[in-house]
């Protein structure tokens, strides 16, 4: 007899999705014209319709915005400023439950994830920020640091209301007002964010969401009421957006993909170092900008290491993301799996070779079982190209000197780990390591405390963190 | 002489062989625990867990004022459980001192409990300050007297000390006493070693000695069985039978009381070591209060509500 987990469904009756939303447009809800349909990604069953923003809509939004600033929120001090965001925050925490369900249903990542770091994560970007909101001018950042005006945000999809919270939350501490554009396929927990807004009483305008697609983001960038734009997303849309500010008075911060090495030494503590690399690329379903999708192992421990994870890997529970025991949900969406074969078969043809785990995966939504990929080489496109998704490449390493060459060896630079006993080898390989955050035995750790932000094409600027603060304030008077 | 071709039982090789076994990162280990911690365990799989737990319980007496009557009162509960249910399993073994081990005994057998082993704790329990000759004849009594199975502590003031030869060497003595009539279990008393290193370094000391099981405490002393203590226990476990096809047990006793507590050790045990484990050959819990609140847990998933503790036992 085995010891077999019956299911655990977390309730959805907790949730209440409406057939039809439209945008969120000086603190009123208002119809969109056209719409498309949002999806769980684990059914592919239809959650709701979307409104598609236009220029019109994104219009409505940034005069919003720009009257919200004007009139009330640049008008308050920096104390009542933080009132808001600390009921905002406590708000979150009160229907966390709420929030993780419908995040669950509408992205596809596991219960326990969006349970226990999504949607706690969320709260304490607000509370940190609601902290800073009055001590701005004691911040560092010269006398009376002033606000650009209106932000522009456009957040990913892989976690969507924690973007938003990465994004907002600073934003509104700092005294902008915000037109915010969710990921085309994730947009409910923004809309219920939105109801949240309205809860604590915001001041019309202040936060304003236009749901929609690429254009509607294309729209957001291209408004010359926006003062600044805050992107997280892939590299090519960065790309555009630098493209399309060049000239303007436009500020930006874009945190974009990466490649992010995970080096383990021959000395590393071998059973945490496979749970960290587990976490590192598994986590989210390796939906993840910072995920440590290149393990680079010393020599000495590849092959024990490469079985360890096996053992581990067969361990990890794929299915019901809202079953409290799953470790690994659904991929978020049927372009996002494609992109994922894609490169997987791409890997198989350049001759790495591939392991699963046995794995059940449901017939309906989208799903890919944990995969890595070993005698991968620098030159194969899974040692270079961002998959974002369960694909871990392995490649090894002789001396530490050869770690950090084939660590830095990308144009990325977001995020990088370092697994070791020996602190000072660790505190060396941090140093030479161009990775916007370094993390030592463990990974995909966050706290709104600490700065994050890519080195290279990984992106510009830092968020969280006083860092964070900075690219939200222009220079006082 | 050779310890499955891996230690010659020297100083030396001991030392050299410990000093190479990876390092536990505790925030990592304590991560791991913590994950684990959610597994929400519901309805068919939770009454199997119930009853896989009642049956892993080594259901323990060391108190100074144990006396023969508490003893037989405690072998009546283990052999039934729940009096009025006679579905519900007999314990994995009854835990006492070296002088009780006669009395459980002839009781067990008395009342149709030939199945259930006596354990007997060992070699100075709890402290282990006490000589080898003592020590010796302290397990040798109890084997005499029908323990079928031998819990002794190791000497932490040794091993602390980084004497691994003088502890290893204890336990090569107390499994010759053992032979084959009795399994050894080796306890380390987790609380003292204090680190997860410490942990998997006693763990292979003890593995390579010669014992059947290892175990995280004596319960005198907080703390003890955690979970992430535990759980560097079964990776070690599960690496030994990698090395040397020997499936050795684990025993976390002390601080486990209830249904909650006992579930989420079955998970660290399936998901690190294996289902393999999941049996009362390879995994006991050391308890006392537990086994009631794992009846009532169990009473209350067939009636769908919890009765008065009145309808348990005491002892």
């Amino acid at each position: 007899m085995t010891f077999e987990y019956a299911p655990a469904p977390e309730s959805r009756a907790i949730v209440d999705i409406k057939a039809k939303y439209g945008h969120f447009i000086d603190g009123k809800f208002v119809p969109g014209k056209k719409h498309f349909a949002t999806i769980n990604p684990a059914t592919e069953e239809v959650l709701s319709q979307i409104s598609l923003g236009g220029v019109s809509d994104v219009d409505k939004a940034v005069a919003a915005a720009q009257k919200a600033y004007t009139k009330t929120w640049s008008k308050l001090s920096g104390k009542e400023r933080g009132k808001y965001l600390y009921r905002i925050a406590r708000i979150l925490q009160e229907r966390a439950r709420e929030f993780a369900v419908l995040e669950t249903l509408d992205n596809g990542k596991p219960i326990r994830e969006t349970r226990d770091i999504d949607i706690p994560l969320v709260a304490a970007h607000f509370f940190y920020h609601a902290g800073w909101a009055d001590k701005l001018d004691y911040a560092g950042l010269g006398k009376s640091p002033q606000p650009h005006g209106v932000a522009g945000q456009i957040v990913p999809w892989n976690f969507p209301l924690l973007m938003l919270a990465w994004k907002v939350a600073p934003a509104l501490a700092t005294g902008n007002t915000v037109v915010l554009k969710p990921a085309e396929t994730t947009s409910l927990t923004a809309l219920l964010f939105a109801e949240v807004c309205q809860q604590a009483e915001l001041p019309d305008g202040v936060v304003n969401i236009v749901t929609g697609d690429g254009s509607t983001g294309a729209a957001i960038v291209n408004h010359p009421g926006i003062h600044k734009i805050a992107f997280t997303g892939s590299t090519d849309v960065g790309k555009k957006i630098a493209r399309a500010i060049a000239g303007t008075n436009k500020k930006a911060t874009l945190e974009l993909g990466g490649k992010g090495a995970n080096i383990v030494f021959d000395d590393a503590p071998l059973d945490e170092t496979v749970e960290g690399i587990v976490n590192g690329i598994f986590f989210n379903q390796g939906h993840v900008c910072c995920a440590g999708s290149r393990l680079i192992l010393q020599e000495g421990i590849a092959d024990e290491l490469i079985e360890k994870l096996k053992v581990r890997m067969a361990k990890i529970r794929v299915g019901d993301p809202l079953d409290k025991n799953t470790d690994l949900g659904a991929i978020n969406s049927q372009e996002q799996l494609s992109k994922i074969n894609e490169l997987a078969s791409a890997g198989e043809a350049e001759g790495a070779e591939r392991w699963s785990p046995a794995c059940n995966l449901s017939a309906k939504g989208f799903w890919f079982a944990p995969t890595i990929f070993t005698g991968v080489t620098q030159a194969h496109r899974i040692a270079r190209e961002e998959i974002f998704g369960p694909v871990l490449s392995i490649l090894t390493f002789r001396t530490p000197q050869e770690a950090i060459e084939k660590a830095n060896n990308t144009p990325f630079g977001l995020s990088a780990g370092v697994w070791s006993e020996k602190g000072s080898r660790i505190l060396w390989a941090t140093q030479q390591l161009r990775a916007g955050v370094v993390w030592a035995n463990t990974f995909n750790k966050f706290d709104p405390a600490s700065p994050f932000g890519g080195y290279k094409e990984s992106g510009w600027g830092r968020e969280g963190g006083k860092h964070g603060l900075a690219a939200y304030l222009k220079e006082g008077k | 002489m050779t310890f499955y071709g891996i230690v010659d039982g020297s100083e030396s090789s001991l030392k050299h062989f410990l000093a190479q076994l990876p390092g536990v990162d505790q925030v990592g280990a304590d991560a791991r625990a913590a994950m684990l911690a959610t597994r929400s365990i519901k309805t068919s799989s939770k009454r199997w867990a119930i009853d896989t737990a009642i049956s892993m319980v080594d259901l323990t007496t060391l108190e100074g004022a144990d006396t023969a009557g508490k003893v037989r009162a405690l072998c009546s509960k283990a052999v039934r459980p729940d009096p009025t249910d006679s579905t519900v399993p007999s314990v994995g073994a009854i835990c006492v001192y070296n002088d009780m081990v006669s009395i459980a005994r002839m009781h067990l057998d008395a009342i149709g409990g030939k199945h259930v082993p006596v354990a007997a704790v060992s070699t100075a329990f709890p402290s282990g300050r006490a000589s080898m000759e003592v020590k010796i004849q302290d397990t040798q009594d109890a084997i005499d007297a029908g323990a079928a199975e031998i819990d002794m502590v190791i000497d932490r003031g040794a091993f602390l000390s980084g004497q691994y030869g003088l502890v290893f060497d204890e336990i090569v003595k107390i499994r010759e006493v053992c032979g084959d009539r009795a399994h050894l279990k080796v306890i380390f008393e987790t609380g003292e070693l204090v680190t997860y290193d410490n942990v998997r370094k006693a763990s292979y000391l003890a593995m390579l000695a010669g014992a059947d099981f290892i175990k995280t405490s004596t319960g005198k002393v907080a703390p003890a069985a955690t979970p992430p203590v535990v759980l560097v226990m079964l990776e070690a476990v599960r690496d030994f039978y990698q090395m040397t096809q020997r499936r050795i047990g684990v025993k976390p006793a002390g601080g486990i009381r209830n249904t909650k507590d006992a579930i989420k050790q079955l998970v660290l045990v399936n998901e690190t070591a294996g289902p393999e484990w999941l049996t009362p050959e390879y995994f006991r819990i050391g308890a006392s209060a537990l086994l009631n609140d794992l009846l009532m847990q169990r009473m209350k998933m067939d009636d769908g509500y919890y009765a008065s503790p009145n309808y348990v036992t005491i002892d």
